[in-house]
Parts: structure tokens; C-alpha cells; sequence
């Protein structure tokens, strides 16, 4: 039984935001599949009362004083930003206006 | 004045060079650009060279030379950075479509390390796009060849930062190591890299893939030279919590302090039945070579290494897909030209951008991390890379490094694995158990195989054992001349 399913990468892409096409919904399927068989030697595993790992080494996150620092300024920040207005990061709308059509009216302004 | 060799020069000399007036930096930004010029055609290493900082660089140092000041114990070398290293003002793009154009506005801090010892930047290398890939054929930008067979890979993920040492289009150059990214295309390429333990050198400006196993560290020519870098890139940075408040070891003296009494222990489960027969035959006696330097050599086991590639993908899947959620093309890179609405705008912009690997690790990664399968998936790759990690712990209660081969295989043909996304990730089979357990490892040249392929010796320490590491590899290259050999110039044309 395939371990992971067409819909399921489609789902997960779509919780990913990650837009795939038909052909690489179904290559990655069938990647993911043979991808997926291989790990499943470290489910079975007996890990006994081990404690989950997640940094290589042990740490506790420091505090540093609160001290300002010089900023990067607006321009630098925006720099590379694809579209500005101003001082922002432009985007298409999200909400639509009211007596405006709908969602998609913004577009990308 | 004639310009300097540099083919196969060391930082050492080049270094020794630009202090006693033999020869100014900026003939040797020359020496490399022309270098560059003449033979990355062929190898594919740069993604960028930034010829004018470079020589603007080098002037300024030869300026201050002039004047009688100290310019640092790299003071004028040219080295290069793999594109995963931000830097102000140039390009920085991770080998990915996504990041085209991104000109970051503050430096990193191995880098800005670099450049303030006096190191000068001659550009950005080749990579596998976010640094995902052990053969360099996932950039954006085309792969890299090896530059002892052009016909084959120079490894990955930072197959750029190995291929322009070891073809001598720097001097030496950083990469990253995640599972292997630097010491697999070291011994591809047959030159000398370490993993520094995690948190050694910081992550501050590296751009992230896997947070918990992003190792920046060194290349060169020899274990000197990497020691030489490693002293002036490691060390705590308040810009990264992860980064290790413990002083620098003395590298470069570990070089040549010598073995006598030395535990090396060698793990039996990286010496399997099946193993590539040139390798292992260079590995034995590369171990007979410790041996007779004062060494003491005894077996040793890990015993969960089968269960560390399998963890490893969990676990830097799972990381990965946090990490790369943050190209949507709003404030950086990419963005589609249609999109109507925001989530268009994120989706379309990310289908558009990223290449197959990364979307593989970010849809594998996404499904791990989910509701309902979190337990079984990534929950337990933390469980196990504990006790991947526990392993390492009681082989260094008896041994001061560990010794093992650093690739199952020699350099393998471009487009060989590339059809087989699982047997790409089996190539790092060797070398994602020490970055699991986040401890030192290095590898370096120790023969070569009948066809002429580097094979690579990889020396594991324990958690900041660095100069440990470095003790075995200087004794090692001591006794041999490996290290000396170099890929011939010509013919350096691509193949059809």
C-alpha cells in the first residue's frame, strides 16, 4: 500500500503554499513514496526513555541587555523588496472593498 | 615584478608572501582572476566574481602593508565564499531562481570575519540551490565538474566552494556543512574541509536550511590552511544564541603537536561488507599511517549509524520547510508577475522559484511536522538522533577521534543519481551521524583511486575537540604527500 497519495501531496502543498503542477504532483508521489518506505526503519526503533533531541549541543537561549542598536534604514530594508509604497511592503489586497467586485480586484495595484 | 604561481599555493605562503613584500595582494587577485578567466569555463565554480571589490580590496591591503601596518593573518589572500554567505552589497542568491537579484544589505559574520583578518573575496560559488544536494546538480545556475574528471560531480552541497580550491581558483573558501555538504565534496575533490562542532563558528548571516545542523566552516589545500581559517571564523557571536561562548583552540600548533598516544577508534558499522574496495584498502592504511605516527588504534562501534541517513531527512526536512517559508515574494527575491490574491501571490511565486529538491524537502518536510503524524515522524527522529548522538558519547569516553572513509564512493558521473532522489541521499551515508551529534569531523585527501579519483579520510572529535581533529590530520598529512597532488590545468574544456 503507497504510503503517500496524490491527494495528499496536493494537500500538503496547498498547506505548504507551494503551487505544483500535475507532473510534479506525480513524480514527487512516487519519490516521496520510495522516500517515506526508507525511513520507516527508524519508526520501529526502541528508543527506551531516551529524551528528544533538538539542538546538537545543549544551550540555554542567553539574554543579551536590552540595548539599542542602530537600525538597518527603511531604504535598506526595502531594498529588495520586489514592490514598495512608501515606507511598506506592497502586496495584493486581502480583503476585498466594500462595492468593489471582489477579491481579486486589488490585483497588484 | 612576474606575477606569482599560485596553482597549488598554500594561505601560508601567500599569506608570508604579502607580509614580506615578495609579492602585493593585488598580483594575486590577478593571478586568480586570470586563473578564473581561463579555466572555470570548464569547472563552473563561480557564480559570481567580483572583480572590482576584489582588487579594491587587495589595494587597501597592500596600501597598509606599504605603510607598515599589520593586516592580519590573512592579510591579502583571495579566498571565495559559497553563495549561502550574505554579503553586503553583493549578490547572494543560495544557488536558487528565488533569490535572483538579492543584494543583502548587512554582512555575515563568517565572512565579515574573513574579510576583517585581512582575506580577500574574490566571489560567490556554485552550490546546490539552499545548500539541498550531495553533487552540485541541484544550482539553479548549471552544476559544477570536478576538476579531476569533468565528466563527474564535485559532491554537494558545496561542490563550488571544494572545486575552486582544489582547481586552485582560490585559495581557500567557506562552505556549509548540514550532512556532509562540506566533507563529501572535499573528498570528491580531494582537497582538506572540516565540520566544526555545531555552534563553533556562527550561523549569523548564513542563510538557513536546517537550523539545528547548519555547520559553516573551511576549506583548503591542507589541514593548515583549514586550521588557519577555522582561527579566524570560530568563535562566540552574541548575533547567533546558538553560538558557543568557549575560547578558539590553537589550530594551527594542534597541526603539528604529533599522536604519540593518540586513541583513534574506528567504527566497525563504517566498514560494512559491500564497501567500495579502493576506498577501504586507502582508509586501512591511512589508519596503518596514524599507527606508526604514535597512534593507538581500537574498534569501536556506533551502533544506531544504520538509522542516521533515515533521521537525518526527518529531521532537516522538517527544519527546511520552517526555514524556506519565509520566500513569498514580498519582502525579497522572486515574485510572480499574476497573482490575484495574496495566497496566489505565495504559492505561485514559491512553484515558480524554488527547483525539485527543495520542493521535495518542503513538501516531506510539511508532511512530517503534520497534525497527526508529528509523533511518528519527527518526534522520533529527535528520539533517535539522541541515541545517534549517545553512541558518539561513550566511543569518545575510550577514543580522542574517530577514523572512517568520508564517502562511500569516489566522484560519480553527472547525472548518475539524479534520476534516484534516495540513492543521492545514501552518498551521505558516512557523514550525517557526526552532524546529528553535532561533533568536529574533517576530511582530507588519502589516496586515489586506479581511474585517479580522490578518496577521502574523515577524522571525527568530540564536541569542541577541534584540535584533536586536527592532531590526527596533521599527522596524517605529515607523513604523506597526498595533499601535494594536484588536477592538471589542461585540457580543461567541458565535454559535450
Amino acid at each position: 500500500m503507497p504510503r503517500i497519495s496524490a491527494a495528499e501531496v496536493r494537500e500538503i502543498a496547498t498547506l505548504a503554499r507551494l503551487r505544483l503542477d500535475d507532473a510534479e504532483v506525480e513524480r514527487m508521489t512516487h519519490e516521496l513514496d520510495a522516500i517515506l518506505g526508507y525511513i520507516e526503519t527508524v519508526r520501529n526503533l526502541d528508543t527506551g526513555s531516551a529524551l528528544p533531541m533538538t539542538h546538537a549541543v545543549p544551550f540555554d537561549c542567553p539574554m543579551r541587555p536590552d540595548d539599542p542598536k542602530p537600525p538597518l534604514s527603511v531604504d535598506e530594508a526595502l531594498q529588495n523588496a520586489p514592490r514598495r509604497e512608501g515606507s511598506f511592503f506592497q502586496v495584493p489586497r486581502m480583503v476585498p472593498v466594500s462595492g468593489e467586485a471582489g477579491p481579486n480586484s486589488g490585483g497588484e495595484g | 615584478m612576474s606575477g606569482p604561481d599560485v596553482r597549488g599555493a598554500s594561505i601560508a605562503a601567500l599569506a608570508e608572501g604579502v607580509r614580506s613584500r615578495r609579492w602585493k595582494s593585488r598580483d594575486l587577485v590577478e593571478a586568480y582572476l586570470d586563473r578564473i578567466a581561463r579555466l572555470d569555463k570548464a569547472v563552473g565554480s563561480y557564480l559570481l566574481v567580483d572583480a572590482p571589490g576584489a582588487r579594491g580590496h587587495a589595494d587597501k591591503v597592500d596600501a597598509a602593508v606599504a605603510a607598515g601596518q599589520d593586516v592580519g593573518p590573512l592579510g591579502g589572500v583571495p579566498i571565495a565564499l559559497k553563495d549561502i554567505f550574505v554579503t553586503r552589497g553583493i549578490e547572494t542568491t543560495c544557488g536558487s531562481k528565488i533569490l535572483r537579484g538579492f543584494i543583502p544589505p548587512y554582512e555575515g559574520t563568517p565572512s565579515g570575519r574573513l574579510a576583517a583578518a585581512g582575506a580577500v573575496n574574490l566571489g560567490k560559488l556554485n552550490m546546490d540551490e539552499f545548500a539541498m544536494g550531495s553533487s552540485n546538480e541541484n544550482s539553479s545556475r548549471g552544476p559544477v565538474r570536478n576538476p579531476w574528471a569533468l565528466d563527474r560531480v564535485p559532491g554537494g552541497s558545496s561542490g563550488g566552494s571544494a572545486a575552486a580550491v582544489a582547481a586552485s581558483l582560490c585559495a581557500g573558501s567557506l562552505g556549509t556543512d548540514t550532512g556532509g555538504s562540506i566533507r563529501q565534496p572535499a573528498a570528491l575533490c580531494g582537497v582538506a574541509g572540516m565540520k566544526p562542532t555545531y555552534g563553533r563558528v556562527s550561523r549569523y548571516g548564513v542563510i538557513a536550511f536546517a537550523s539545528s545542523l547548519d555547520h559553516p566552516g573551511p576549506f583548503g589545500r591542507t589541514v593548515e590552511d583549514v586550521a588557519a581559517l577555522m582561527e579566524v571564523i570560530a568563535g562566540h557571536d552574541p548575533l547567533d544564541s546558538t553560538s558557543i561562548p568557549a575560547p578558539v583552540g590553537r589550530y594551527r600548533e594542534a597541526v603539528g603537536a604529533g599522536i604519540a598516544g593518540l586513541r583513534v577508534g574506528v567504527p566497525d558499522e563504517y566498514f560494512q561488507a559491500g564497501m567500495d574496495p579502493e576506498i577501504e584498502a586507502s582508509v586501512r592504511q591511512a589508519l596503518e599511517v596514524l599507527a606508526k605516527a604514535g597512534a593507538q588504534i581500537s574498534r569501536v562501534s556506533l551502533p544506531h549509524t544504520q538509522y542516521a541517513v533515515a533521521t537525518y531527512y526527518l529531521v532537516c526536512t522538517a527544519e527546511a520547510a520552517s526555514n524556506l517559508a519565509r520566500y513569498d515574494g514580498v519582502r525579497f527575491g522572486h515574485r510572480t508577475p499574476q497573482a490575484a490574491s495574496l495566497d496566489e501571490l505565495y504559492s505561485r511565486t514559491r512553484g515558480e522559484g524554488f527547483g525539485s529538491e527543495p520542493k521535495r524537502r518542503i513538501i516531506l518536510g510539511t508532511f512530517v511536522l503534520r497534525a497527526g503524524y508529528y509523533d511518528a515522524y519527527y518526534g522520533k527522529a529527535l528520539l533517535v538522533r539522541r541515541k545517534i548522538a549517545d553512541d558518539f558519547s561513550a566511543a569518545f569516553s575510550a577514543c580522542d577521534v574517530l577514523v572512517t572513509p568520508t564517502s562511500p564512493v569516489p566522484a560519480f558521473r553527472l547525472g548518475e543519481r539524479m534520476a534516484d532522489p534516495l540513492q543521492m541521499y545514501l552518498a551521505d551515508i558516512y557523514t550525517v551521524a557526526p552532524a546529528l551529534a553535532g561533533v568536529p569531523a574533517m576530511s582530507q585527501c588519502c589516496g586515489f583511486t586506479k581511474a585517479g579519483l580522490p578518496i577521502g579520510l574523515q577524522i571525527i572529535g568530540p564536541p569542541l575537540g577541534e584540535e584533536a581533529v586536527f592532531r590526527a590530520a596533521g599527522a596524517y598529512q605529515n607523513a604523506t604527500d597526498w595533499h601535494t597532488r594536484l588536477p592538471d590545468d589542461l585540457p580543461m574544456t567541458a565535454p559535450r
